[in-house]
């Protein structure tokens, strides 16, 4: 039940959004996330959005790790 | 005539004629068939290869093709598993009653096509009709015979270390497609059923190889059920590369949505081919020719460790077993 | 595709993994608590390729496992009534009960469907309104919310043949009960990242100011595990004790305010029993007295058998980490996909059903 997986939201209709995950579309509700924009990505969980995805952080821990890999080959 | 099929169109009587007439024979017809006789008569030299399937899938009409082409496929597919070209099929009925007619002429103008793209001929066939309920609108039977030429031995038992594992095309796009069609799951996914004759492009690489060992079909249970039968057959194990396996990114967001693996959703339209490695450039090359081997590609090879199992390298360079599907993963889907 | 494919980068994972094993020094104890967690780990061979001085194990974060037999015994019992359709999601169909499983009930006549989303079951309910739709709520923190939606839904439409069965848990008082019982030592949680998606990571606090044990909320891609047990490893190696947060991408420090609302709108805290546990306190979800009649415990007098459990199954024993998989007789042998003995072989999340898809090679 864990199974929650990112997804594009492509357009906002009341209470429900079209989301989009590599190129499958569905209608979700957005009950839980109310806030959500046209654009952002949302964790789907069962036909729900539960998280809208923070892109900065996610960026921030991309960096973080290839950071780590510039550490590890400054120390070679 | 009426638009629903009755149960009286299964009597064997007047109304059983007009139905094969009406809305079979347009289709199907051919000098053999055409004599009525109750058995088709035919003269063939060589081994004969023989095999028979039943389509119960549900819905029956999905995204690129209907339970008609499936069952024309499925059953020339298996023909192909041996080498065999293909020649002439059965065709078996059993009818809801209720059954629309329109559905029945679309599900038999496929056939119709089908075979005429494989080139093989309905010579024979049968149909019934049983009462509401008792079958999920049509079911089909399918039997086929097909010559296996000269100097081909193609077996599950014959793979061999050192061997190349090759996949003619993106796994999972038939399950998918079905799957996404299915009441209670209403996704919009960009993927039809890959639901294939392969027939054509097995004699193809046939013409490049004589190192062909093993020829499936990854149909229900998927590709991973398939490589362990191939594994237990020959007593040998299978070694696959998590990044050469080629899935269409559809088929990718479906299964992380629903928590599947595309290696264990059905194909209606690929081969799985083991081959001697020397001849994997030229297979390949020859795949990339036909319109149904576009995206081959070698996927593993055969190895002496892990005798009858599968073995996956991920992307993290970790091994883990692939098992054979156990259980119902999926609701009937071919 | 975006968000997932980043956090599976090869190169990353394979520094991630290297950098681990340098700074890993002492054998640690590490619990993956959840089963979506575990199945990752496997799946992706991420236990053979860390340092052996790490040990994982699995935990009982596994809802369709932990549900007891008296509880698909209750689901059995509603799916034998009649007009009545159960709707319910993939696992729990086969999950045995004392004598019967969802899918045998289904084979056997009864009207059961699997559905992707509780929405689906509304839309069943709307469908069929002279029948009961009861839909089968299992799930922690995670799914709670979406099924209190549809509760909540039903109630603005006037939907009155729509019902739950919650068998909802939590999980901060189970991980409470493990640590309490001392049963096993662990120097660190992997917690939940969706779970905590919804509760924020304050409820698991107690896990590191309580009882000194390191944690991290991980997300369920391999560099997202593999940085919670960086993060582990680290905290555990400088002698600190905090719930570092390694998927802020999803888990903001609040949670989600509306889902945990929502979910308090339909759902109280009450005792709940844990397959393999026992009872703890306030560790399931019961409907308030407000949706009484959506629930479907209030609405129908449900007729339970006796239930019991198979005594060769050892699920308890490896939902609280105490055992594993290759620990029990059953395993492989009597107890596989195909034949599920225990919830755990039968879940897709479970743990012996992981061990027996992707168990690497530990033949």
């Amino acid at each position: 039940m864990c199974l929650a997986i990112p997804a594009l939201v492509k357009s906002i209709d009341g209470a429900m959004a079209q989301v989009e995950v590599g190129g499958v579309v569905r209608s979700v509700s957005i009950l839980l996330t109310p806030e959500v924009k046209d654009g952002d990505y949302i964790l789907l969980h069962t036909g729900y959005a539960i998280s809208i995805i923070d892109k900065d952080e996610a960026l921030k821990t991309l960096e973080m790790l290839q950071e780590l890999i510039d550490l590890e080959t400054n120390q070679v | 005539m009426n638009d629903k099929v009755l149960m009286a169109h299964g009597s064997g009587g007047r109304l059983s004629h007009d139905l094969i007439e009406k809305y079979l024979m347009p289709y199907l017809a051919n000098p053999v068939l055409n004599k009525m006789d109750d058995c088709a008569t035919i003269a063939l030299n060589g081994r004969i290869a023989f095999t028979t399937d039943s389509y119960v899938i549900k819905p029956l009409i999905f995204p690129g093709g209907d339970i008609g082409r499936l069952a024309v496929c499925g059953t020339i597919n298996d023909l192909a598993t041996s080498g065999a070209t293909a020649k002439y099929l059965s065709l078996g009925l059993i009818i809801e009653e209720g059954f629309p007619v329109a559905d029945l002429e679309r599900i038999m103008s496929s056939v119709s096509e089908t075979a005429k793209e494989a080139g093989v001929l309905v010579v024979t066939g049968d149909t019934k009709v049983v009462d509401h309920g008792s079958a999920d609108g049509i079911f089909i039977n399918t039997s086929g015979i097909g010559v296996i030429p000269e100097g081909i031995h193609l077996s599950g038992t014959r793979a061999k270390e050192g061997d190349k594992v090759i996949i003619t095309g993106t796994i999972g796009d038939h399950g998918v497609s079905v799957m996404a069609q299915r009441e209670g799951l209403k996704f919009s996914v960009p993927v039809e059923s890959d639901c294939a004759p392969l027939n054509g492009l097995v004699s193809g690489i046939l013409s490049v190889s004589l190192n062909i060992h093993c020829l499936r079909d990854p149909t229900r249970g998927g590709l991973a059920t398939t490589l362990n039968e191939l594994a237990v057959q020959s007593g040998v194990g299978i070694q696959i590369y998590q990044d050469k396996i080629p899935v269409k990114d559809a088929v990718r967001g479906m299964c992380e949505i629903l928590g599947f693996d595309p290696l264990y959703i059905a194909n209606e339209g690929k081969m799985v081919i083991i081959s001697a490695p020397e001849d994997a450039d030229s297979i390949i090359s020859a795949l990339h020719e036909n319109r149904y081997g576009k995206d081959a590609a070698v996927i593993g090879e055969v190895t002496s460790q892990y005798k009858g199992r599968v073995v996956l390298k991920t992307g993290l360079g970790a091994s883990r077993i692939v098992g054979m599907l156990t259980g119902d993963l999926l609701p009937r889907i071919c | 595709m975006k968000y997932i494919d980043e956090y599976r980068d090869t190169e990353l994972g394979k520094n991630l993994i290297k950098r681990i094993a340098e700074i890993s020094k002492r054998p640690v104890k590490l619990m993956e608590f959840c089963g979506g967690h575990t199945v990752s780990i496997l799946k992706h061979g991420i236990r053979q390729l860390l340092p052996s001085s790490i040990e994982m194990l699995s935990g009982p974060g596994c809802p369709v496992c932990v549900t007891p037999v008296a509880d698909i015994d209750k689901a059995i019992a509603l799916a034998r009534r009649p007009e009545t359709i159960i709707t319910t999601f993939g696992d729990m169909i086969r999950v045995p009960g004392s004598k019967s499983a969802l899918q045998k009930e289904k084979a056997d006549g009864a009207d059961v469907r699997i559905v992707y989303s509780t929405r689906d079951a509304i839309e069943i309910a709307r469908q069929n309104p002279l029948k009961s739709v009861v839909f089968i709520g299992v799930g922690f923190e995670t799914t709670a919310p979406t099924v209190a939606a549809s509760v909540m839904q039903a109630m603005n439409e006037g939907l009155t043949n729509y019902h739950i069965l919650s068998l909802h848990k939590l999980c901060p008082p189970v991980m409470k009960a493990l640590l309490l019982s001392h049963e096993i030592n662990l120097d660190g949680i992997i917690c939940p990242g969706h779970v905590c998606a919804i509760t924020g990571a304050r409820p698991f606090e107690f896990i590191a100011r309580e009882h000194n044990i390191a944690a991290a909320i991980s997300g369920f891609e391999p560099l997202d595990i593999l940085l919670a047990v960086e993060m582990l490893v680290n905290q555990i190696e400088s002698g600190r004790h905090a719930v570092e947060n390694a998927y802020p991408r999803v888990v903001h420090e609040d949670g989600n305010r509306h889902a945990i609302d929502i979910m308090a709108e339909v759902f109280e805290p009450s005792s709940s029993c844990w397959r393999g546990i026992g009872v703890i306190p306030e560790s399931g979800l019961r409907v308030k007295d407000k949706y009484r009649a959506f629930d479907a415990e209030k609405v129908f007098e449900i007729e339970q058998p006796v239930s019991k459990e198979n005594p060769a199954c050892i699920c308890g024993d490896i939902l609280r980490g105490v055992k594993g998989p290759y620990d029990c007789k059953l395993f492989g042998a009597a107890c596989d996909p195909g034949h599920p003995v225990g919830p755990c072989m039968v879940s897709a999340e479970g743990t012996c059903s992981a061990y027996y898809l992707y168990g690497g090679e530990n033949e």
